[in-house]
């Protein structure tokens, strides 16, 4: 209100009877909606934000662990396939704007279009996360849980990945099999245990002496000064780009030592690509994210079914259209965050 | 309800066209990660990701003040939406940043080594 203001005016903006917004009431419970749901995501964010600084130094690389593209089968792409999808997201915002632009006008075939586009975007998307969950919790390179609970993935005397199949002794048996149904006494059942057992790759590890084993941590002046055994010349002593420290062959085989588990993709508890956390935040947040455009696209299209069968041309007024624009929007927001603060930074 | 009736489209499309450029540059940057930006630190962490953030509050801006068309809503409504969120998130996160930095700290200078 201005700085005119008296208690008259006060008065009739306040005491009912209107709109003291000037909005209806459907459209600011949804701004209401959303300024919460805003703040839910905000505290996922900044809770994510809160575990990163504490594990600064040994936290994953978003380029080395999103690098899949559709029908490029062991090309690395990093970043690409996410920023397509931003794309789409941003696409069926506007084909949303442009629904209820045509809202305004009255133009139901035009309104009908560009809702069935901005589903169809909606889909893709949802299908695309669900894609990029596939690929991370398949994992790619697979990797060794040491006693402490951290990470050491594999490199060649060359610095490139190397994979846990391409080294695993499979001459050596397996202790532990798979319980089933059929195989316990109990009616037991058990996650699924790793292709490899720890002996395996332990033993494959010594039968390959180019191997080397890389650690989490990201190789910087701080922490190339206390890092043990780092590798003279594959870890890139002017720190010109950000990358994780490869040992040398003694010191990974005293890490090799220390083995405890074979981590193969990723899920709650754990992931080959680092801190447990990770993957934790990975599933949670985005999970989320793709639940709310999940719900965006199903009520989208029960507003898309009710523009075809006339309900707001008899209402006379497009202000579901609106309303809905309203979520759909919130939702690509909300996307543009978790890009930027789990890819970008 | 204070709506216009003529057709926007022309802004719209204008609009698709800025966020898509500030995507295509965040991209591009995320991709490349020239040195100079990614490796000099300031308040904090280093300069690349002070670019992402900045770029991606613009972009927010942009979707909630015309996509959401704020623009076109009493002032009261906005400040009521806008300000709730911004100075809650600032301080939150400024909070959990921080404490996150400390305890990043506390692990690696002194003999705690269970997460607290």
């Amino acid at each position: 209100m201005g700085a005119t203001v008296t208690s008259n005016s006060v008065e009739k903006t306040w005491n009912g009877g209107n709109e003291p917004f000037k909005a209806s009431y459907g459209k600011l419970m949804m701004w209401f909606f959303i300024v919460s749901d805003a703040l839910t995501f905000s505290g996922f964010l900044a809770a994510y934000g809160f575990s990163r600084f504490k594990f600064i130094e040994t936290w994953p690389l978003a380029d080395e662990v999103f690098t899949h593209f559709p029908f490029r089968h062991g090309v690395n792409m990093p970043m690409y396939y996410v920023a397509l999808m931003t794309f789409i997201l941003i696409f069926s915002s506007v084909t949303m704007v442009l629904a209820v632009d045509a809202g305004h006008q009255m133009k139901k075939s035009k309104v009908a279009f560009y809702m069935f586009l901005t589903i169809i975007g909606g889909l893709i998307f949802v299908g695309s996360q669900a894609w990029e969950w596939k690929n991370f919790i398949k994992g790619e390179y697979g990797a060794i849980e040491t006693k402490g609970g951290s990470i050491l993935q594999f490199v060649n005397s060359k610095g490139e990945r190397i994979k846990l199949e391409d080294f695993a002794d499979i001459s050596i048996p397996k202790e532990r099999e798979q319980l089933t149904r059929g195989k316990g006494k109990w009616f037991e059942e058990e996650s699924s245990i790793p292709t490899y057992s720890v002996e395996q790759i332990q033993a494959g590890f010594k039968s390959h002496p180019d191997l080397l084993v890389r650690t989490e941590v990201i190789f910087s002046e701080e922490t190339a000064k206390t890092t043990i055994g780092a590798h003279p010349t594959l870890n890139d002593k002017e720190f010109h780009t950000k990358h994780k420290t490869v040992l040398t062959r003694e010191q990974s085989e005293k890490m090799m030592a220390n083995a405890h588990l074979v981590v193969e993709g990723a899920n709650l508890q754990r992931n080959e690509y680092g801190s447990k956390l990770f993957a934790d935040f990975f599933f949670f947040i985005t999970g989320f994210h793709g639940f709310h455009v999940f719900s965006g696209v199903i009520i989208n299209i029960i507003i898309f079914l009710n523009v075809l069968l006339g309900t707001y041309e008899k209402r006379k007024s497009y202000e579901m259209i609106e309303k809905v624009g309203l979520y759909w929007h919130f939702v690509d927001l909300v996307w543009v965050f978790v890009f930027t603060f789990f890819y970008l930074v | 309800m204070a709506h216009v009736h003529e057709s926007n489209t022309g802004r719209i499309w204008k609009v698709f066209w800025f966020l898509s450029a500030v995507t295509i540059v965040e991209v591009v940057l995320g991709i490349f990660k020239p040195e100079s930006l990614h490796m000099t630190n300031v308040l904090g962490t280093n300069l690349l990701n002070w670019i992402f953030i900045i770029l991606t509050l613009v972009k927010a801006y942009g979707i909630v003040w015309a996509f959401m068309h704020m623009e076109g809503e009493t002032p009261a409504l906005r400040r009521a939406v806008v300000w709730t969120v911004i100075f809650l998130v600032i301080y939150l996160v400024f909070i959990l940043l921080t404490e996150g930095s400390y305890v990043f700290g506390v692990f690696k200078n002194s003999t705690i080594k269970w997460n607290f």
